[in-house]
């Protein structure tokens, strides 16, 4: 069985799939992540689906799944760059991913948790020691 | 156009595992390919039959899935037949009610792929199993 | 029900020996149904084609339509119905200038006088010989209609479903005219695919143009909207006109909380409005308020 890589950047783990993920390896994937948020204390997950021509109702529970789970670690969770034939049939086959934020690509991915973390310490004294440097470590 | 031509052309794959749900979508995507169906409709078609191969494994226990071209004078199609000897389905409209589940998932499998889909034949008998067939019609 | 050989041979000669004399009275009973919408020497030219052709298969033995010797006169009859059809000539209208080939042939086994009980048997089945190539004509007529419409309606699908780059990150598709199925999938899927391609988080759907939403119409509207927001992207939907309106809310047609303005400026300055703010947190401490 194949796995996904998880990627770190930052305070952001990214996470790029690019093969079609037989049920199991997107359970490994589920659990991997949930490791990795506690071991990095990272706040962000980035999930790039852009690879992925079809998203049934099982890969869909997951990645709800994972949302859950990182938001139970303080960490928020953007699926980005889903195709439109895939949208489209997720509307048809009635699945609308409720608690799963989401953006067109990467960047904006970023860009909404960076606001997402910005507004939420703006009133406070922004002293968190997070080490801000990127550190790129691949799994 | 017999049902006999039909089934001779249509090519078969053995659902025991995992790993065959990811051969089915493979060989879907193929024919789908094949006949030019537009690339939204692609991407409904396989996800309908990954989702009905999961069925297959999960609810039937295994089984098996035929796939092939179908022509009926005016356009041509992929047809696709999934037969499990598993428990068979006791209550047929409940079965293909949004929401409902007996396996923990979320209840959109077979009612989903209904929509995904252009033709859904479905034929159970409690202690027989189960036939699924569908069509999806070139444009 | 085919010709026998011998009527086949019949029907030959009589078509050679009466050539011009038929191809007139062909020509003039014609022109009479069209009312002079084909010049009376062009008419002539296409039924002298078409006598030809008649002839020609006749001669070839053929006692059907669907014979091989028959092969250039069914080319000819489809070609003429395609040349109909594009000139906007009724059905009818079309399979009649075949149909008055029987007339004509009347007028000539008329000439000699002596009308038997043979030449009746003759005539009634070169009639039916001619139905068929009629009905033939009909057939393609029919096809080449439904090509046509078929390729103004792609066209019509290319030339009317733009979507337009307003701002950076705004797009926006303006919707002029019915909105049917094959149409809201065309427009659904071209929106999401610019949102992907520009990397543009608005869209902004102008239904000024639509003359009517009904249910179905407000169905795909709203599927277009919850996929782009799988996406990642936000849709507002603008131009709803008082009518409109009024409909919607007759029909129990929920928008949710999906936002709606009566104008694409309206629509457009929610946009930017929503864009600021959304840029405003991330540079919080740099913005001048």
């Amino acid at each position: 069985m194949e796995r996904v890589p998880v990627l770190k950047i930052g305070d952001i783990l990214l996470v790029s799939i690019q093969i079609d993920m037989e049920d199991q390896t997107a359970l490994q994937l589920q659990e991997d992540l949930a490791d990795r948020i506690v071991e990095t204390g990272c706040h962000g997950v980035i999930i790039d689906i852009s690879a992925l021509d079809i998203v049934d109702s099982f890969v869909g529970r997951t990645l709800a799944t994972i949302a859950s789970i990182s938001r139970v670690l303080d960490a928020e969770t953007v699926v980005v760059g889903m195709r439109p034939a895939v949208a489209i049939t997720l509307v048809e086959l009635g699945l609308s991913l409720p608690g799963i934020r989401t953006a067109l690509n990467v960047e904006l991915g970023m860009a909404l948790l960076a606001r997402e973390r910005d507004f939420e310490f703006k009133d406070i004294d922004d002293d968190e020691d997070d080490a801000d440097e990127a550190v790129v470590a691949a799994s | 156009m017999t049902a006999g031509d039909d089934i001779a052309a249509m090519e078969t794959l053995a659902i025991r595992s995992d790993q065959d749900v990811v051969r089915v979508r493979q060989l879907v995507r193929t024919l789908a390919v094949s006949v030019k169906l537009s690339l939204v409709d692609q991407t409904k078609l396989v996800t309908a039959a990954s989702e009905l191969a999961r069925n297959t494994l999960v609810y039937g226990g295994g089984g098996t899935v035929a796939a092939g071209r179908v022509d009926n004078g005016r356009r041509s199609g992929i047809r696709i037949v999934f037969s499990d000897q598993g428990p068979g389905i006791p209550d047929l409209d409940l079965a293909l009610t949004d929401g409902y589940t007996t396996g923990g998932g979320l209840g959109l499998g077979l009612s989903g792929a209904r929509r995904l889909v252009d033709e859904f034949d479905i034929d159970t008998a409690v202690g027989q199993g189960t036939t699924i067939s569908v069509i999806k019609w070139c444009r | 029900m085919a010709l026998s050989t011998d009527e086949v041979g019949r029907f030959a000669g009589l078509l050679e020996s009466n050539g011009d004399a038929l191809t007139t009275a062909w020509t003039d009973a014609v022109a009479t149904l069209l009312r002079g919408r084909l010049s009376h020497a062009e008419l002539h030219r296409q039924i002298a084609e078409l006598q030809k052709g008649f002839q020609s298969a006749l001669a070839g033995g053929a006692g059907d339509l669907e014979a091989d010797a028959a092969g250039e006169l069914r080319g000819l009859l489809s070609e003429l119905s395609n040349t109909r059809a594009r000139q906007g000539f009724s059905a009818t209208e079309t399979a009649v200038s075949i149909f008055a080939l029987k007339e004509a042939m009347l007028t000539v086994l008329g000439q000699d006088g002596d009308i038997n009980a043979t030449t009746l048997r003759d005539y009634v089945s070169f009639s039916a010989f001619v139905d068929r190539a009629g009905l033939f004509t009909f057939d393609s007529y029919v096809r080449a209609r439904e090509e046509l419409i078929s390729d103004q309606a792609e066209q019509l699908l290319e030339l009317s479903t733009p979507v337009v780059k307003l701002w950076e990150g705004v797009v926006a598709v303006p919707l002029v005219g019915t909105l049917d199925s094959a149409r809201a999938q065309v427009v659904m899927e071209r929106l999401l695919q610019t949102l992907v391609d520009t990397g543009s988080p608005y869209a902004i759907i102008d239904i000024t143009g639509v003359p009517a939403v009904d249910t179905q119409v407000a169905q795909h509207i709203l599927k277009t909207v919850v996929a782009a927001r799988l996406m990642g992207a936000d849709c507002i939907i603008s131009g709803i006109r008082p009518q409109i309106a009024q409909t919607i809310v007759a029909l129990g047609i929920e928008f949710g909380d999906i936002a709606t303005k009566a104008s694409l400026a309206d629509a457009l300055r929610h946009v930017l409005r929503k864009a600021d703010v959304n840029a405003g947190r991330r540079g919080a401490g740099r913005r001048e308020s």
